[in-house]
């Protein structure tokens, strides 16, 4: 291949649109963790290999092997069939989508595929059974299910009508065009004039304004800077890094790219955990094919600008996430944070300036350059402009990934997306920014959520979890959840947090187990407000967050707790499951099934069930021959 | 040899990092995805190879909850308990397999050395709850009894193929 510079690229890229124009029968399959998991690749071998076997072209990717062919139209009935990256409505997996209809099916298994075949890319007919059903309405169309049009997609927009590892498709949507823009036509100052303006909040927790970031590290005297992302989403029940990383990474490397020119870089990094196994191999590939089009490397399309882009995995350990501990876990160190000032900004990794976010962040930059500030502007609120990617889990019935204009409210985003509580319960809390956020009730349902609103309330956006309980969750275990996974991932550096956590999961152990006092609440708003001014860094200081709010919100709770010696939600989730001694027949099924050890009794002679210990799981009910367990 | 861990092969791993103390945790990383564990002899061995103390090495290993200096199963089956994962009840799911693997007490490998259970905190898949792994193969919407059912069938598995 010739060596690549700006028109050639263009080339290539008008090439790739061409391609792209002509591909009209597609069999999108959805490569995310989640479709994965439900067996979606096996699918995508199996359509590869009927379609061959019916006399179909098939076609993958728009690879073009020769640069000065040119492309010219598909004769007869070509498929083209493709990974895509997550479509987000992971509940539904595993997912095929078919265009040009934007026909989406739901929950495909092997054996549908021939009908879909059949029906669909030979006679253009719906198969009816594989649709998104809601309320008695069927929904062909990908657009029309209410899961998606109520959202915003731009940063996940590519998710899943794109096959992530095939870069000309990213360059046929326009992918590189802002990176050109920036390489060729603009300044450093400008590039951060224009992220500055555009509003831009570190989508990771903090909505730090990232162009005064990039603007901080530009002003730091030349020599060595660096380039790192962020894709360590360790907070439990969140996954939109995951699915950007996956979806769509060259966005993630173009975003890089802009801000090391803003900042005078020239080599950079991606941490990413090391449950992410897909995501790893994705940007992978993606970092090769971008070297392969001189988008990385040395002399970039022809210039004087280098950018050298390194991927690293974490190797588990929640405080990565945190930026001088994730630096240190680059250098091969403990990742523990340490004492700041110096920020990042001024002494990151190995001690030189360092632009540090997260993968949102990189990802909506490519935008902002492409469509300019104020495009970006004109979406979300005055204060934190843009949209934000949510995980939206828990108790709700349309699990997944979404995503909202900054603003949008829970309400909007739980029942009008979400489709409501699961199995018709009642809306009782949404956990927010995991472990370092809090819980909104139901008075917060009709709020904007933004940066600001939330952090007024003690709660934050976080990288973007929400976990949604229904009536039968228990608050105050829920409270102890998170402080034990908070207390496991204490790095044990500073006092506050490695002490102070792990007396506040005693105390919260206690009150859970009834054996709480009234005094123990008060310990719990003492330890919270010592800990949160005193800790040295965000995981210690946000740790309690979780308990601040949930006593705020749900005191009734702790206090059936300490009080009553009995909660209602922890006890009375379901009816009693008791053994009808009439019945039972003694043969133990049940007190082997029991998940708790809850069931006791001599062979042949009517067991007990230990209500105590019993969790209501209804194995024991499942498995008696005799029908002997009951629901009183 | 030590038990079965080649350190021919660790020495390479270690080379092909260029012997670069900032690559620790990749070359850890890489050995252990191969050995599934970091022995002693493993640790000392690229404490040398780095020139850096022991100390350093085993400080790093012991941070990182991946590393394991202990042997582990065939079979690594890890239990998600992300929040997702735990408000959809994966707690009954991890106390079926410890009983179905008779762990008792910090026992995490069955006495026949061919399941080690885990727990994870979050693996990203959260619409499919509760989720566990066998071999990062991931296993969706998993029940006590599916669990069960799992292990049995790879446990036969196991013994039909000697």
């Amino acid at each position: 291949m010739a060596e690549m510079n700006r028109e050639r690229l263009e080339v290539r890229r008008v090439k790739a649109k061409r391609a792209l124009s002509y591909q009209r029968r597609q069999i999108l399959l959805c490569a995310g963790t989640g479709c994965i998991a439900g067996g979606s690749l096996k699918l995508y071998d199996y359509f590869k290999e009927e379609c061959t076997r019916r006399g179909l072209d098939v076609y993958i990717g728009l690879t073009q092997e020769n640069e000065t062919e040119d492309v010219t139209e598909p004769k007869g009935d070509g498929v083209y069939l493709k990974k895509s990256g997550c479509h987000g409505f992971c509940e539904m997996g595993p997912l095929v989508q078919i265009e040009p209809e934007g026909i989406l099916y739901t929950h495909v298994q092997l054996e549908d595929c021939d009908e879909i075949i059949e029906k669909t890319i030979l006679k253009g007919e719906v198969v009816d059974r594989l649709l998104y059903e809601l309320d008695g309405t069927k929904y062909p169309k990908h657009s029309d299910i209410p899961f998606y049009h109520r959202q915003h997609r731009i940063v996940l927009e590519n998710c899943g009508t794109t096959d992530a590892e095939d870069i000309d498709e990213y360059l046929a949507k326009d992918g590189y065009v802002a990176f050109e823009k920036a390489l060729f036509e603009m300044t450093d100052e400008a590039i951060c004039k224009e992220i500055l303006d555009s509003g831009l909040r570190g989508r990771g927790g903090g909505g730090f304004p990232a162009g005064r970031k990039w603007d901080s590290v530009r002003k730091q005297p030349n020599g060595k800077k660096y380039v790192v992302c962020n894709g360590d989403e360790g907070d439990p029940g969140a996954f939109m890094d995951r699915s950007i990383m996956e979806g769509n990474p060259h966005s993630i490397i173009e975003g890089m790219l802009i801000a090391a020119l803003a900042a005078g870089s020239d080599e950079g990094y991606i941490y990413v955990r090391a449950e992410y196994p897909l995501a790893v191999a994705r940007l992978k590939t993606a970092i090769v094919k971008a070297e392969e089009m001189s988008l990385l490397g040395d002399h970039i399309l022809g210039t004087g600008f280098s950018f050298h882009l390194h991927v690293n995995r974490g190797a588990g350990a929640f405080v990565c996430g945190e930026g001088s501990a994730l630096t240190a876990s680059i250098e091969g160190n403990r990742g523990m944070p340490r004492v700041k000032p110096p920020r990042t900004v001024e002494q990151g990794l190995w001690a030189r300036p360092t632009v540090l976010n997260n993968v949102e962040t990189f990802s909506a930059v490519p935008l902002i350059i492409r469509k300019g500030a104020p495009w970006f502007k004109s979406i979300g609120t005055e204060s934190s402009p843009g949209t934000k990617a949510f995980a939206l889990t828990g108790n709700v019935v349309n699990t997944g990934l979404i995503e909202v204009p900054m603003g949008a409210t829970l309400r909007e985003i739980i029942f009008d997306i979400g489709g409501g509580i699961k199995d018709g319960k009642k809306f009782k809390a949404v956990q927010i920014g995991g472990p370092s956020g809090g819980c909104l009730t139901e008075e917060h349902l009709d709020m904007p959520l933004d940066f600001d609103s939330l952090k007024k309330l003690g709660a934050m956006i976080g990288s973007g979890g929400l976990v949604v309980m229904d009536e039968d969750t228990c608050m105050v275990e829920v409270a102890r959840f998170f402080m034990n996974f908070t207390q496991n991932e204490s790095c044990g550096k500073c006092v506050p947090c490695r002490e102070g956590t792990r007396r506040m999961l005693e105390i919260l152990t206690r009150i859970v187990n009834n054996e709480g006092s009234l005094e123990d609440l008060d310990l719990l708003e003492e330890l919270s407000a010592t800990i949160s001014e005193t800790a040295l860094c965000g995981l210690g200081q946000s740790a309690c967050k979780p308990v601040q709010s949930t006593l705020k919100y749900f005191r009734d709770e702790y206090l059936a707790h300490v009080v009553d010696k009995h909660c209602p939600h922890c006890n009375g989730r379901k009816k009693v499951l008791q053994i009808d001694p009439e019945l039972c027949k003694g043969c133990g099924k049940c007190m082997k099934q029991c998940p708790m050890e809850a069931i006791s009794g001599q062979i042949r002679m009517p067991h007990v069930i230990d209500t105590e210990k019993c969790i209501k799981c209804g194995a024991c009910w499942g498995c008696c021959p005799f029908g002997a367990i009951r629901e009183e | 040899m030590s038990n079965g861990i080649s350190m021919e092969r660790v020495e390479e791993i270690i080379d092909g990092y260029g012997c670069q103390v900032y690559n620790l945790i990749a070359i850890m990383q890489d050995i252990q995805a191969e050995y599934k564990y970091l022995s002693p002899a493993v640790l000392e061995l690229i404490a040398r190879k780095l020139g850096v103390g022991v100390a350093k090495v085993y400080s790093v290993a012991t941070f990182y909850e991946n590393f394991s200096l202990e042997a582990k199963g065939k079979y690594i089956i890890k239990v998600c308990d992300g929040t997702a994962c735990h408000v959809r009840k994966s707690q009954p799911i991890y106390n079926a397999i410890r009983e179905y693997l008779e762990l008792e007490g910090k026992q995490k490998t069955s006495a026949d050395g061919l399941f080690t259970l885990e727990t994870v905190a979050c693996l990203g898949a959260c619409g499919l709850a509760p989720v566990v792994t066998v071999n990062d193969q991931v296993h969706s919407k998993m029940s006590p009894e599916l669990a069960i059912d799992l292990l049995e069938k790879l446990r036969k598995e196991d013994a039909a193929n000697g």
